[in-house]
């Protein structure tokens, strides 16, 4: 169990926006959190990543209670964030967006006077990661001059470049275009498989994405928990489906998924979990042997 | 290349300029030099973290009262001993006023810089018998690298060891200042400026960087103030009063916030065009309050900005 929590209320005034959600997330879990407008997602994420304290209840990473610990000291712990309207640093170049990401995992951000150019490992990571991301050719680009597209896979991949345990993505295909959503999708669980990150949730609306890279979902519904399901087993319970989604998944949702997630089997399959962060798999090392040659 | 071309001939033209020009503009120099050590800090703040302070001059004051003080009061003249002296002064008080501004941006941060800004003024108004009052106090010739140049006029000094002295500190800080932006740390405090949501996302920690950042920025300013005092020879309140604060704002704003030189060029050119637009009209605030609506009008990014955006026109047509 990486992260769990466990009956948490959260209440704003006398408006109850959670009501007693529990929630596990266990090794390898790709886990989606869905629902409608007004479900408590936001809530819940940010009682998740440790911005807002919750009212009652228990949340805990890695065995330690991070309720209301705020975004600094949860980051240290292993947990990173993208958002749902994208972040970038308008006026710093992707390279500079991926550095300040290493420079902050590595501690090294009281360094004064120390040359930041000069500095092999923080250079060398965040080329990595802006490869991983296929955002080398743009390294030196403004951000703010970035397509959009871009600008939300740099938001994710700095992210990522915190080489954090676990990862929770607000909405990582919003604002793409469809024909784009699959491809960074693609991208993203790559990513987090060759990083050997532990887990990833993500809180989205399209569902094809849902259903196509889950191993659980969660649906919220007036801050409460719905269901905590497999995709097949929540397409099989047609209350919920109306409920949440809203319509019945049609020929898409008889067809297996067509990308697995971040287990190697495939979906749902969480018996294999994924190598350690930072020990990584020695049949598959990071970055690849024939990358770092390349 | 460019950039190292154009520095050149500038520092050759500074170390030449006491052997050329007439005394008077050698001695003008003296407060740009002074200035340019406040602005490198003042603009770590600006232009490299996001926050605009409207009570430096507060740390201004500090360092020139640190320095006449030591002169007047405790014999001490030696000119590195007021140096570190007025750093330190500055961090400590900077310590507890910065943790408290760094809590707050955009226009609270200013008022509220500004707010300490006041209290200090009044407080070397008021308490007569330490500060001298609204008459101040007055700086001693300070002693340069072990030597007291007790032999030299006041002009000579001036224009003679402690233009070089200035001079040398100057070009430190910029040294020191060139290695703080281009670190790690100087990293974090972009990102802070750019989007302290996402700064914190990543782990930086924000309140904590606007500290540093406004610890570095107050000991610079006093530095400044400390050289600043020897050409004034005297030092008194206004030195810390908010249109002092605001013309340092002004001159970063001149020279442009967002370029590493921009703000040298602001107090150079400042304090040039107030000593012309003074000698053929008294009235130069009206002149300068006009140059300052030209400038946030067709020049917000400063002159600096203008030179970025000619600079390539005019290397493509030669």
């Amino acid at each position: 169990m990486i992260l769990e929590a466990r009956e948490v209320r959260r209440l704003y005034g006398a408006y109850v926006a959670l009501d007693g959600v529990s929630l596990a997330v266990r090794e390898g879990e790709f886990v989606s959190i869905i629902g409608p407008n007004g479900a408590g997602k936001s809530t819940l994420i940010n009682v998740l990543t440790g911005v807002l304290a919750p009212s009652g209840g228990r949340v805990r990473f890695k065995d330690r209670d991070i309720g209301g610990i705020g975004t600094v000291a949860l980051t240290r712990l292993g947990m990173a964030r993208s958002f749902q309207l994208v972040q970038i640093f308008p006026e710093l170049t992707v390279l500079e967006t991926l550095q300040a990401a290493v420079v902050s995992r590595l501690g090294l951000g009281s360094r004064f006077f120390a040359s930041l150019a000069s500095h092999g490992r923080v250079q060398s990571e965040a080329l990595e990661v802006a490869a991983l991301f296929n955002l080398q050719e743009k390294a030196h680009t403004l951000t703010r001059e970035l397509p959009q597209g871009d600008k939300k896979l740099l938001d994710v991949a700095s992210a990522f470049a915190l080489k954090p345990e676990i990862i929770l993505l607000d909405e990582p295909t919003s604002g793409v275009s469809t024909a784009d959503k699959h491809a960074v999708m693609e991208i993203l669980v790559g990513a987090a498989k060759r990083m050997g990150l532990r887990a990833i949730i993500q809180v989205e609306h399209d569902m094809d994405i849902v259903f196509g890279y889950s191993d659980r979902i969660i649906a919220l519904h007036q801050g409460k928990v719905l269901a905590d399901a497999t995709p097949a087993q929540l397409e099989a319970d047609a209350q919920v489906m109306d409920m949440v989604v809203g319509r019945r998944r049609g020929a898409q949702a008889t067809s297996p998924a067509p990308h697995p997630a971040l287990s190697p089997e495939g979906r749902g399959n969480s018996a294999e979990p994924l190598p350690p962060s930072g020990s990584g798999n020695p049949s598959e090392p990071w970055p690849p042997e024939g990358e770092r040659a390349g | 290349m460019r950039t190292t071309v154009v520095l050149a001939l500038v520092a050759v033209a500074i170390v030449a300029l006491p052997l050329v020009a007439p005394a008077y503009y050698v001695t003008l120099m003296l407060p740009f030099m002074a200035y340019g050590v406040v602005l490198l800090g003042l603009n770590l703040l600006f232009g490299y973290t996001g926050l605009v302070s409207f009570g430096h001059a507060l740390f201004i004051g500090i360092g020139a009262y640190t320095a006449a003080m030591l002169t007047t009061r405790f014999g001490i003249r030696q000119m590195e001993l007021i140096l570190l002296a007025a750093a330190l002064a500055a961090a400590v008080v900077a310590a507890p006023v910065g943790a408290l501004c760094v809590r707050y941006v955009k226009i609270y941060f200013g008022m509220l810089t500004l707010a300490f800004g006041m209290v200090f003024y009044t407080f070397l108004l008021k308490f007569y018998k330490l500060t001298g009052g609204d008459e101040g106090m007055r700086m001693l010739r300070p002693h340069l690298l072990g030597q007291s140049w007790e032999g030299l006029s006041k002009t000579a000094y001036l224009v003679g060891p402690y233009y070089y002295f200035s001079l040398g500190a100057l070009v430190l800080a910029t040294l020191l200042m060139w290695r703080i932006v281009r670190s790690p740390f100087g990293l974090c405090l972009r990102t802070i400026r750019d989007n302290p949501l996402k700064a914190e996302s990543l782990g930086v920690s924000v309140p904590r960087f606007r500290w540093y950042a406004f610890m570095i920025s107050a000991v610079y300013a006093a530095v400044g103030g400390a050289l600043l005092a020897t050409p004034t020879g005297n030092v008194d309140p206004t030195l810390a009063y908010w249109t002092h604060s605001g013309n340092i704002v002004f001159m970063v704003l001149l020279g442009g916030f967002a370029s590493f030189f921009g703000p040298l060029l602001g107090a150079f050119v400042f304090i040039f065009l107030q000593d012309a637009v003074m000698s053929v009209f008294p009235y130069w605030r009206l002149v300068f309050g006009a140059v300052l609506a030209l400038l946030v009008i067709f020049a917000p990014s400063g002159l600096m900005g203008l030179f970025a955006r000619r600079l390539p026109v005019e290397v493509s047509r030669a």
